[in-house]
């Protein structure tokens, strides 16, 4: 006998490694060639990239999931079949999100100039101006939302998983989850009905949209503070107390400061959720195309309600409207993205090292 | 400073479930009392009824007495937070503060009590209690990196450390070698020998040479099936227990021949 080893490991022989990329992008050009000749004969318009991906994808698995079962044997062959299926869900899923980003930058970078973000829309007709008064807006009535938010979510949380028990618990985590189920509009009406009650009908103000995204943010900031809360290690509170630390000074001091960062990534989260709202904003917020820095006195411009009136109320010049539009779409889209940034950060900040 | 501790009848229940009946005994101070027996006995049960934690667990309560040189640790406005003060802990796992660094988990019993303390003062005591734990050669120039970056035996001496910082006057160490391998079991024992110089320790352990190796008195529980309460069935000095037991149960148990 040769050399070869007898053993009950050795398996069948692996695909070389270049065929799997040699495959795919084969078939896929084969799939375009295709096309094309249809196209050339008259047979389709224009050549059409849906039946390339879907043709060429169809030909790649199935060549790759018969020689695969043909030199490795079923296991691989399934294995290859499945990797391609995953691959593809996730391709498709990906396909939006890129497409979404491409066409905002795009139409975008027409006005994302210095006028942009030092101009208001005031006296403003046809092209120019720009969206501070927006900008300012959204900085303001968010903020103001998280100052808010941000204690009584922490602490609501705080009192669900450390003194939380029985009935009243149970009611406050199913009216949270309810909270969080709310349509925008709801709070909106809701900021209008309440602010109605103390400055009379026909009331706009930041402070009404303020309190809009507040009733959107809490629920989110509870849910995120309850989660991290509740990964902090039990042995770690028993560690303190054992040393003789008040109950509240253990959470203050060692709970808190372990879940820093999740509860920091999580208030991102709960921001970026609520900064892009319109329906509310429009309600109680309204719309004005001056400045105003106020929050506690009439109209506030926001982001979104500028995007929205730039797109709704087109004017003479239709494409510079259109061109504010998707300068204001692309503004909001670069401040969910900073605050990513800024939770990432945080949460490679505070993190426990080790 | 070191305490008496004296248990007087003593039934700890979890709700209506009786966990511990009926426990007489004394231990005494600089001395280490050593509590074996079974798992579910209800010896982590009882370490832990001595600084009132298992009262962190709702539905657990106490019946009977506990003095502690003469004082009643369940008397009715006994703070429990102040009984902690005084009586430290050990836990089974290692448990550092991971957000700290190995001088502020030394000082954290101050620390998260919003004690001040000058400089020099918080040097002193760090160097004192890592020193008292046998951890000062090893860490000593990297106290400000984190706890967490230690091995598991660091950190087991460093929650002693942590322990012994705030001058407790007993120690209790439930179970503190389980998660160890042999040479940091070592170091904790010869430890463990050292600080009942100072403090009274208790300390529990499934590991009976441990038990025969550093304790003075040995305490043997026992339960008589699932379901039923934990029981003291021998408490007497550690060569009588391991050499000359009074119980046949205690026999079986110290041989190997239980169950």
């Amino acid at each position: 006998m040769t050399a070869q080893l007898n053993s009950s490991f050795r398996g069948t022989q692996d695909l070389p490694k270049w065929l799997s990329p040699t495959l795919l992008v084969g078939f896929f050009l084969a799939s375009f060639g295709f096309q094309v000749l249809l196209a050339s004969g008259g047979e389709t318009a224009e050549i059409n990239f849906i039946p390339v991906a879907v043709f060429g994808l169809l030909g790649f698995s199935v060549a790759l999931y018969v020689i695969s079962r043909v030199i490795e044997g079923v296991r691989k062959a399934t294995d290859r079949l499945v990797t391609i299926m995953v691959s593809t869900a996730f391709s498709l899923a990906l396909i939006p999100l890129i497409s979404l980003a491409y066409t905002v930058v795009t139409k975008g970078v027409a006005r994302f100039d210095a006028e942009f973000f030092t101009f208001s829309m005031r006296n403003v007709v046809g092209g120019g101006g720009g969206a501070l008064h927006a900008i300012i807006g959204t900085i303001e009535i968010t903020g103001i939302a998280t100052l808010i938010s941000v204690p009584i979510g922490i602490m609501a949380a705080i009192y669900l998983v450390e003194y939380g028990r029985g009935t009243i618990a149970r009611l406050v985590t199913f009216f949270v989850d309810v909270m969080t189920g709310v349509p925008s509009i709801v709070a909106g009406l809701f900021a209008y009905a309440l602010f109605v009650i103390f400055f009379g009908p026909g009331v706009r103000m930041g402070l009404g949209g303020a309190i809009a995204l507040s009733l959107l943010m809490i629920p989110v900031v509870i849910r995120a503070t309850e989660e991290m809360l509740k990964i902090v290690p039990n042995e770690l509170r028993e560690a303190a107390y054992a040393l003789g630390v008040p109950k509240w000074l253990t959470v203050l001091k060692v709970v808190l400061p372990t879940s820093l960062a999740g509860i920091a990534t999580g208030i991102m989260i709960a921001i970026a959720r609520v900064i892009g709202e319109t329906a509310p904003l429009l309600l109680i917020a309204g719309f004005t195309a001056s400045m105003n820095y106020n929050p506690f006195d009439e109209r506030m411009m926001t982001l979104p309600v500028f995007v929205y009136t730039s797109y709704a109320n087109q004017g003479v010049d239709m494409q510079a409207y259109l061109d504010r539009a998707w300068a204001g779409a692309l503004t909001l889209m670069l401040i969910v993205m900073v605050l990513n940034l800024v939770a990432r950060l945080i949460s490679k900040y505070f993190s426990p090292k080790g | 400073m070191s305490k008496r501790i004296e248990l007087k009848s003593l039934n700890v229940y979890y709700k209506a479930f009786l966990a511990v009946e009926n426990v007489n005994m004394v231990i005494e101070p600089k001395a280490i009392t050593a509590f074996i027996g079974p798992s579910g006995c209800g010896k982590s049960t009882l370490i832990r009824t001595l600084n009132r934690m298992h009262e962190v667990i709702p539905g657990a309560r106490v019946e009977g007495q506990l003095l502690m040189d003469g004082e009643d640790v369940y008397g009715p406005d006994v703070d429990p937070v102040r009984v902690r003060r005084q009586v430290g802990m050990v836990f089974q796992r290692p448990n550092p503060f991971p957000t700290m660094s190995i001088k502020d988990n030394v000082l954290s019993g101050y620390k998260l009590n919003n004690s001040r303390m000058s400089k020099t003062e918080a040097e002193e005591i760090t160097e004192k209690a890592l020193v008292a734990a046998n951890l000062w050669n090893e860490v000593k120039d990297r106290l400000d990196k984190p706890g967490s970056g230690l091995s598991g035996g660091q950190q087991q001496r460093l929650c002693i450390a942590r322990a012994i910082a705030v001058e407790p006057d007993v120690i209790l160490m439930d179970e503190p070698t389980s998660a160890l391998d042999p040479i940091s079991t070592a170091a904790i024992e010869d430890l463990a020998v050292e600080l009942k110089e100072h403090f009274t320790v208790v300390i529990v352990t499934h590991n009976m040479q441990q038990a025969s190796r550093i304790s003075d008195m040995t305490a043997f529980f026992n339960i008589a099936g699932t379901g039923m309460p934990g029981n003291l069935i021998e408490y007497d000095k550690t060569e009588k227990v391991f050499s000359n037991p009074t119980e046949q149960q205690t026999e079986d148990y110290v041989s190997g021949r239980f169950g």
